[in-house]
């Protein structure tokens, strides 16, 4: 039974990818996302954290079904999505909803911002008549912080920030309760940026939303974020119990030691992660760090080591966590 | 003197203005960052040292850049080409499109110590593979005979950063070298970045939007806002005492390790189009500390302190 103080509950989720080699070649299979267990506790940021091809984004498309699992559950307030046919599907969609990392093209650029803020009433079905849609608009454009006078206007006349803004005035236009947020911010200058990211926190706490908050920056998920998930190549190597955590995995702390602060009293010397991310087509059989990790030993590269949760929830899946 | 000197340049591009009054020097052995959001002109600052501005139908409309001594504005195409690749190099944002894709990794190196530097197939080959070790490229014979497809972005970017040094130049122009990789890849770039300019007494112009880079690597930044310079100063000035609110802002967006929630809230508006720049000081819709003046009249780039901003409020303070 999944904890009553988590919304959205994973267990066991997988998803695989077959490729096939060339004609005669014989088809290899990949898992982007291999058996991840979470819980998502109502009320909180969960942040996603980890390099490209670590599976932060189909993890995201996992949760939301828009890509069916290979294998494992999903269950959003107690509900297990995987049962649930078209209809049902897409009513519980209302109350989880998804917002992008590109806005130019999350937007159809030939609908009008007030067109893309009523798409998903008619997605619905819901009937609005023309007052109740006036005022529904009002209150979005109001929430997001845009001037009224944009409603008419088209995304090629919206700057990036502004066009975000839309894509998550249209996520929350059925006032859902669960948002994913993949790299809201990754196209956006730093000036913007921030301004979104004030503009969730803000969401947030006034609706009593969930987040989870896919993302490849590290300062903007410490900020951000209540617990913190990394991801190394599909799996889940370590969860932090709250942003001032230390890591404990080593690759974590690489993560986290890559990270240059905006301040030149805090230079570092970098500690080089030896060699590269494998292919996740041929994954080694033990810990899949082990072969860049500078405290592997036989044992990481013999058998993998499992998500283990020490005291406050902070969960580590290494054969020899630092201290 | 310094190696780089760029002065007064303004650029055009038909009728518009994308780049108005630049100046910065960049001396031997140092590393400036030259910083600014989308559209601020940074790339194209570049492409003005370059000499590349003509491929994109631009042309400098005033001020002059000067390379040792060398006037580059007006300088003829032949000599730019001695210079270009040679003695100036350039190492762009995308290592997926810097490199040719049927040519293997090696030739490619070696063609520019060929072309530059008159070497000799053999010699050329012995010097691409002790770059491509200096560059902490493991196995770098066998990398050598690899395609690019081969390798990873981060490896494509060390070998990228190995053409820009086949022809031993004096300074490298690099632009957002690490803005499409990872950020262990990212860290690790950089550290081998600042590493060869200190060993070598290369000057570098590192072109960023990353104000965590530029704290780690850089001995002066240069913060450009819609095409003109708001400020320029040591690093420790621009962090601890930044002169231009637009400065101050910038490093304020990004969030710090101790940073409370609730207190990041970026600067208000959008960064402006070169279609509509505002009048006066071009920041002057999204300041907070704007006066009447700000709207109407352009601040002038003018000393402050041991840097340069280009801002009547903080004139106004200095009076006070």
């Amino acid at each position: 039974m999944s904890d009553p103080g988590s919304l959205v509950s994973l267990k066991g989720l997988t998803r695989e990818y077959s490729s096939s080699n060339g004609l005669f070649g014989k088809n290899r299979s990949m898992r982007a996302v291999n058996d991840v267990s979470l819980e998502i506790p109502r009320g909180k940021v969960t942040g996603i954290v980890g390099e490209s091809g670590c599976g932060k984004s189909t993890l995201a498309r996992l949760v939301l079904r828009l890509i069916d699992a290979t294998a494992g559950s999903v269950h959003f307030d107690g509900t297990d999505l995987s049962t649930l046919r078209g209809g049902e599907l897409r009513k519980l969609r209302r109350n989880m909803q998804m917002v992008f990392q590109d806005p130019y093209s999350a937007i159809d650029p030939r609908y009008s911002i007030r067109d893309a803020l009523l798409e998903p009433f008619k997605v619905q079905g819901v009937a609005l008549s023309n007052a109740e849609a006036k005022a529904t608009i009002e209150e979005l454009i109001a929430k997001v912080g845009l001037s009224p006078r944009m409603v008419d206007s088209y995304p090629h006349q919206l700057s990036g920030g502004q066009k975000q803004r839309v894509g998550i005035a249209r996520a929350l236009a059925l006032k859902p309760s669960f948002l994913v947020l993949d790299e809201p911010t990754a196209s956006l200058d730093v000036s913007i940026q921030a301004q979104i990211i004030g503009l969730l926190e803000g969401l947030k706490r006034d609706l009593g939303l969930t987040y989870l908050f896919i993302s490849h920056d590290l300062s903007l998920v410490r900020y951000f974020c209540d617990r913190i998930v990394v991801m190394y190549l599909g799996r889940v190597v370590e969860i932090l119990p709250n942003a001032r955590a230390e890591p404990r995995h080593l690759y974590a702390r690489a993560l986290m030691d890559s990270h240059f602060e905006p301040d030149p009293k805090l230079r570092k010397v970098v500690t080089r992660l030896a060699g590269e991310i494998p292919s996740p087509f041929n994954l080694p059989l033990g810990c899949a760090f082990a072969e860049r990790c500078p405290a592997a030993s036989d044992l990481c590269r013999r058998e993998r080591p499992l998500l283990s949760s020490g005291e406050d929830g902070h969960q580590v899946a290494c054969h020899h966590p630092a201290v | 003197m310094a190696l780089l000197s760029v002065s007064n340049l303004s650029v055009s591009i038909g009728r518009l203005n994308p780049l108005d009054g630049i100046s910065f020097e960049i001396g031997k052995g140092e590393i400036v960052g030259v910083v600014g959001e989308s559209g601020s002109g940074k790339s194209l600052t570049a492409m003005s040292v370059m000499g590349l501005l003509p491929l994109i139908g631009g042309k400098i409309s005033a001020g002059t850049i000067s390379f040792d001594g060398i006037t580059l504005t007006g300088l003829a195409e032949p000599a730019y080409r001695a210079l270009r690749g040679r003695r100036i190099a350039l190492i762009s944002q995308n290592p997926m499109t810097s490199l040719d894709p049927i040519i293997r990794i090696g030739a490619q190196i070696d063609q520019v110590s060929m072309l530059h530097l008159g070497l000799a197939e053999e010699a050329a080959k012995e010097r691409s593979i002790e770059l491509m070790q200096q560059l902490r490229i493991p196995d770098a014979a066998t990398i050598y005979s690899s395609y690019p497809h081969q390798l990873s972005g981060g490896m494509k970017q060390r070998i990228v950063i190995a053409m820009a040094l086949a022809a031993d130049p004096e300074l490298i122009i690099a632009d957002e070298p690490t803005t499409a990789l990872d950020v262990t890849i990212q860290a690790q770039i950089i550290q081998i970045m600042v590493e060869l300019v200190r060993d070598r007494g290369l000057a570098l112009m590192l072109i960023t939007h990353d104000m965590g880079v530029v704290a780690q690597a850089c001995d002066r930044v240069v913060v450009l806002y819609a095409g003109r310079v708001a400020e320029s100063n040591g690093i420790d000035a621009i962090f601890a005492e930044p002169k231009h609110p637009y400065t101050r802002e910038l490093v304020r967006c990004i969030p710090r390790h101790d940073q409370k929630a609730g207190s990041l809230t970026g600067i208000p508006g959008a960064v402006p189009s070169v279609m509509d720049y505002p009048s006066g000081c071009r920041f002057h819709p999204r300041c907070s500390e704007a006066l009447a003046v700000c709207s109407g009249t352009v601040p002038v780039l003018e000393r402050k302190a041991a840097g340069f901003a280009a801002c009547h409020a903080s004139e106004a303070n200095a009076h006070v």
